[in-house]
């Protein structure tokens, strides 16, 4: 059995996003790492392989972006996957959401996995939805932001928060699963997994090697054009009080609270 | 140019989002000079009366279409038949978990552009331009379409409900046979509500807690402080899947939206899918001890501090001074 994990290449957290203007595209300069929900999902295929119940022979780490994206499959390769899919190319770039989850299915059919586990987001696109794009794909059944994965009679019981309350979703395989944040806490990778990353195997392939029509990606293939991009509307900032000294950081909230009648 | 509108129901109510969702398509389809039709998937629950009540926000036809409830993919068979039949320009979604998951499927079906987290939508040069806030909110985006159809999401209570529609729509039941992969997932139990049933709705004042309270017994300040101010505890989405709070107690995405007059946050770092859910707050205070959390952009008096100091004495202020 194959588990195929999806991640992204995003900029760091301390690096202060920003789009930009000329190509109307997310500025991704800047220090950048792996995006911080994938985690989630390598530690979720960690936790199904040694669960056991299901014979997991791989855990493969699959990205696309530019080159430089091989750094975030070292990460993932460091944390638990045994190899890496970098899928790379020129034509790619200024994928909307419908080309990036065609792109990625075609990449996925090639690999021919039983489960793919990605992130609920990537930190910087906030889309939350390649998952069940990837999966219509692929047609295959999809579940999203998944917080607790069973294996039981060779099915994926997963558990979410919907609209009403908590769902219990029995899922046949193969299928997408996209998980939440709260699903676990990803362990922290070895020194020696950090170091022998980078000697594990890394596929590089073009939009070709995997049969990706080049019409249906790259900003020509994307169904979606950014018009403009606006600053929102100027909200005026609140008031900023740093605590020194608890005393005095609370008077001044009692009496912020006072002033505006809410301690009544 | 017409909009079809996804309308989720439960236990045979319609979602508040879903009405809004309805609402704002009847106004744009007007704009563009088309109609807005809703779509409903489920099963018998989905009377007759029901589906054409959605008329009275400004749905025209209401497509029935019978299939397992509470998962995407069934809908996104029913939606696509019903969009390649019908030739509807436009798909629209009110905020909510299910919605991205349709409008996900369906962009893969249709290979139709999709845009997310909508705040606003707009009639523009004879389509439609959707406007959507990115990277934490700090800039708007305006998408538009191209292709033979659009796919548009709201972000939660992005659509006002209004009743502006001539009384009942007509009811067309779609015969549709689902995808094999559609089938592959079943649904074993919906809506279970976890913990305790508390009232948060109503309260004018609610003291809310998040990761940052540190563990399950950091909410025992929050309570003390809450009654102390006479309000309700909240908790996050993230507490509430640790299960450190009840999830009846839950704001934002897929809990509840609240509008009190004093919205306290401690330890809440403000995440979109929180924001949504109190950002109507009359006033919010956050204690948050990293002094980039995205809270203190919109609230109106911020603390960066330790809240295991600051929540305690905070507490017995607000006992003096009340008495």
């Amino acid at each position: 059995m194959k588990i195929c994990v999806l991640v992204k290449e995003v900029p760091d957290a301390a690096v202060e996003k920003r789009m930009d203007n000329g190509s109307k595209r997310l500025d991704r300069s800047g220090e950048k790492n792996l995006n911080p929900f994938d985690t989630h999902a390598i530690e979720a295929a960690m936790q199904i392989r040694e669960g056991g119940e299901l014979d997991v022979e791989e855990i493969v780490a699959v990205t696309m972006g530019p080159e430089s994206a091989f750094r975030a499959l070292h990460k993932a390769v460091s944390l638990g996957a045994d190899r890496s899919v970098h899928l790379s190319d020129e034509a790619l770039a200024g994928s909307d959401v419908c080309a990036t989850g065609y792109a990625l299915a075609k990449v996925l059919e090639a690999e021919s996995p039983d489960i793919v586990l990605l992130g609920q987001q990537s930190d910087d696109g906030e889309c939350y939805t390649i998952g069940a794009v990837v999966a219509d794909h692929l047609k295959m059944p999809s579940l999203t932001q998944v917080i607790k994965i069973d294996v039981e009679d060779g099915k994926l019981r997963c558990e979410r928060q919907a609209e009403y309350g908590y769902d219990t979703v029995a899922v046949e395989l193969p299928a997408v699963i996209a998980v939440g944040d709260a699903i676990n806490e990803p362990r922290y990778p070895s020194l020696k997994a950090i170091m022998g990353a980078k000697k594990k195997p890394l596929d590089t392939k073009s939009t070709g090697d995997v049969g990706i029509d080049s019409g249906q990606v790259g900003e020509g293939g994307s169904k979606t054009q950014v018009l403009a991009v606006n600053a929102p509307p100027e909200k005026a900032s609140g008031e900023m009080i740093e605590d020194e000294d608890t005393n005095e950081t609370v008077e001044k909230i009692i009496s912020w609270l006072d002033e505006r009648k809410l301690l009544a | 140019m017409s909009i079809l509108v996804y309308a989720l129901h439960y236990e045979g109510e319609f979602n508040q989002n879903s009405l809004g969702a309805v609402s704002e398509g009847a106004k744009l389809a007007k704009e563009l000079g088309g109609e807005c039709a809703a779509v409903v998937v489920g099963g018998d629950d989905l009377t007759d009366d029901l589906c054409a009540s959605l008329g009275r926000y400004g749905a025209t036809k209401v497509f029935r279409g019978k299939a397992p409830e509470g998962l995407a993919q069934p809908v996104v068979d029913v939606m696509a038949k019903v969009i390649q039949d019908n030739g509807f320009r436009y798909a629209l979604f009110g905020g909510g978990l299910l919605g991205f998951e349709i409008g996900a499927g369906l962009t893969a079906r249709l290979n139709a552009g999709v845009t997310m987290e909508v705040t606003a939508v707009r009639a523009q040069d004879g389509g439609l331009v959707a406007e959507r806030p990115i990277l934490q909110d700090s800039a708007i985006v305006d998408v538009g379409y191209v292709g033979e159809t659009g796919i548009i999401i709201g972000r939660l209570n992005a659509f006002d409900i209004s009743e502006g529609g001539d009384g009942a729509a007509e009811v067309v039941d779609v015969d549709v046979q689902l995808e094999e992969h559609s089938t592959k997932a079943v649904m074993v139990q919906r809506g279970e509500q976890r913990g305790a049933d508390v009232n948060i709705e109503d309260a004018d004042i609610l003291v809310a807690g998040g990761r940052g309270l540190g563990k399950a017994e950091g909410f025992e300040a929050c309570e003390e402080l809450a009654g102390a101010l006479g309000g309700a505890v909240a908790a996050t989405r993230a507490v509430v899947d640790a299960g450190w709070y009840p999830y009846a107690a839950q704001i934002g995405q897929t809990g509840k939206t609240v509008a009190p007059k004093l919205y306290l946050a401690a330890g809440i770092s403000g995440a979109i899918q929180h924001k949504v859910g109190m950002q109507n707050a009359e006033n919010i205070v956050a204690i948050n001890k990293d002094p980039n959390a995205p809270i203190f952009e919109f609230s109106d008096l911020g603390v960066v501090g330790d809240l295991n100091k600051i929540l305690p004495k905070l507490t017995d202020a607000v006992k003096s001074k009340k008495g």
